[in-house]
């Protein structure tokens, strides 16, 4: 395990300016993740175009993982349709927690692979993704506020 | 005193003997010398403790009370042994009122249910401090939905300190119980107990301690105290997990109804009428933990024949070093900064969140706690979201705070 590999420069720079960051009104949707085990909390908000994200932004406070992952991940979906942006939950998904997951495309997503080889952190780095797709079904699931990752 | 004069002070506690005892000490962490600075949330077991447990599973173990035959009458006798055990620890009256639980938790949720359940109508009080761990406001909590009773609870100041006179201004008629820590585990505060004991018993209230944090760290003397109840955890006084122990005087503890039902809790059953067991059975349900009993009355063994006054300056001298050291460190901010605490510091540190911070000092084999501490609502009162806690036993070390100030300092540059 490597320090450098979990704080790449990528990630310690998105933590130290989040992109995205900061309300979102009017919302589409508005989601709040939390992870009780470490009380990381974020809100993440989306205004939708017919199916494609025209804006996300989140607030709240985590540590530099869950900071920077949320960061990346407003860049990455932010104009894309809900299928890609759920898609590349999924894929996200695996490169954190499965050695043999590839990161050929995820441009700068491809920092987080570090997070895997620290297992107590994967939590940190996945609150984001799973409070957007909870934000993402929140219209056909009956707009839930909040989703936890424990 | 400053800190090369702590470190210097004689006659010197022989820490380099005490860390013998626990083998787990010589372990490497990411290949470095492990650092354990988390016995707050469970402290390390000297071979003492190992032994017993493992002489039990190899030559005694059998269920107690039980058989007539030679290894039920073995295993049964050392269980008791280290009831007795808990009996000297602390100064109860006589064995009926020492009962082993799970732990802490399972302690004050046994008062809750089988005390005040019964006990409380709408409009009673339960008296609680803002500074307690969940385990002691989420059983209250229940009962409070239960019975319809209310939950008070006493402020602490900005430095982390439970003020005894806005303590009793909240004791009335109304209030039936008074519950509180000895020592705050996310804080280290020490709590005036001696005398919010001597108030609440003044106006007729029951009081229920919460030892978890400070059996570790200082005697503790029930009958001195006067406490109705006091709950403190087996792993947290270097014993194995899964045991505990509730002290309850013996008046009060008649009056309680069984919590749980079953074996060992009663002396006759038909299907009209059971006639409960006498204490402490009557609330020892069920097969308990019978190694688990036998590893923590060793722990109580042991540290009876270390010299605890050695120990607990020495404590207090890793604490006043720890306090220096980190408070020379830009950006760090102690919190809980009573004047009276047990060994251990809370802490948050500016630009590093305490969950990096507890990853960076793993890679150099520092074992913290990072978190809430089960204390949500004393992070909410400082305004934090988590802090770091590096708390302290008697075998910890000057030159392991050194590496703990050393580390937070490279876990700053990183995230500079």
């Amino acid at each position: 395990m490597e320090l450098n590999d979990l704080y790449r420069d990528v990630i310690l720079d998105h933590n130290r300016h989040p992109r995205n960051f900061g309300a979102l009104d009017p919302a589409d949707a508005s989601v709040e993740g939390f992870n009780p085990m470490c009380g990381d909390r974020l809100t993440v908000r989306l205004k939708m175009s017919g199916d494609c994200i025209a804006d996300i932004r989140f607030e709240g406070q985590g540590c530099a993982i869950s900071t920077a992952s949320a960061s990346l991940m407003t860049e990455a979906v932010k104009g894309q349709s809900r299928a890609a942006a759920l898609a590349l939950f999924d894929r996200v998904h695996q490169l954190l927690t499965d050695d043999a997951a590839s990161s050929d495309e995820l441009g700068k997503l491809a920092a987080l692979s570090g997070v895997r080889e620290f297992p107590a952190r994967v939590k940190c780095a996945s609150l984001c993704w799973h409070t957007l797709v909870s934000a993402l079904k929140a219209p056909e699931a009956g707009l839930p506020d909040a989703v936890s990752t424990e | 005193m400053n800190n090369t004069a702590l470190k210097n002070a004689g006659p010197r506690f022989d820490v380099a003997s005490v860390r013998r005892d626990f083998p787990i000490l010589a372990r490497s962490i990411h290949g470095k010398p492990l650092v354990y600075f988390d016995n707050g949330a469970s402290a390390q077991r000297p071979l003492a403790v190992i032994d017993a447990v493992d002489d039990y599973e190899r030559h005694h173990h059998s269920n107690i009370h039980r058989g007539v035959h030679a290894l039920s009458q073995e295993a049964t006798e050392r269980y008791e042994t280290a009831r007795d055990r808990v009996v000297g620890f602390l100064n109860a009256r006589s064995r009926q009122e020492i009962i082993f639980v799970r732990g802490t938790t399972e302690a004050i949720n046994l008062v809750a249910q089988s005390y005040a359940r019964p006990l409380l109508v709408p409009g009673d009080e339960i008296l609680i401090t803002h500074l307690e761990h969940h385990a002691n406001i989420v059983p209250w909590q229940l009962v409070c939905e239960q019975t319809g009773a209310t939950l008070v609870v006493a402020p602490m100041d900005a430095q982390g300190e439970v003020h005894a006179e806005a303590v009793e201004a909240l004791m009335n008629e109304r209030t039936k119980l008074f519950a509180c820590a000895h020592v705050s585990n996310a804080l280290g505060t020490v709590l005036p107990i001696g005398r919010l004991i001597g108030a609440a018993k003044a106006r007729g209230i029951t009081t229920l301690i919460d030892g978890a944090q400070a059996v570790p760290h200082m005697p503790v003397d029930v009958q001195a105290l006067g406490c109705d109840f006091y709950a403190f955890s087996g792993h947290k006084l270097f014993g194995p997990t899964g045991i505990g122990v509730l002290y309850g005087r013996e008046s009060v503890l008649d009056r309680m109804p069984p919590w749980q039902g079953g074996g060992d809790m009663i002396l006759a059953v038909t299907f009209g009428k059971t006639t409960y067991n006498s204490l402490p059975y009557k609330f020892e349900a069920g097969t308990p933990n019978i190694s688990g009993a036998i590893g923590l009355g060793a722990g109580i063994e042991y540290l009876a024949g270390l010299d605890l006054a050695g120990a607990h300056a020495h404590e207090q001298a890793l604490l006043e070093v720890a306090t220096e050291a980190l408070g020379e460190i830009d950006g760090l901010s102690i919190v809980g900064t009573a004047r009276d605490k047990a060994s251990l510091v809370s802490f948050v540190v500016a630009g590093v969140h305490a969950h990096d911070l507890g990853t960076i000092l793993d890679e150099e084999g520092i074992a913290i706690r990072t978190g809430h501490h089960c204390a949500m609502p004393v992070m909410d009162f400082f305004k934090v979201p988590a802090t770091a806690r590096a708390s302290f036993a008697f075998y910890n070390t000057f030159e392991e705070i050194d590496h703990l100030s050393a580390a937070i300092r490279r876990a700053k540059a990183i995230f500079a």
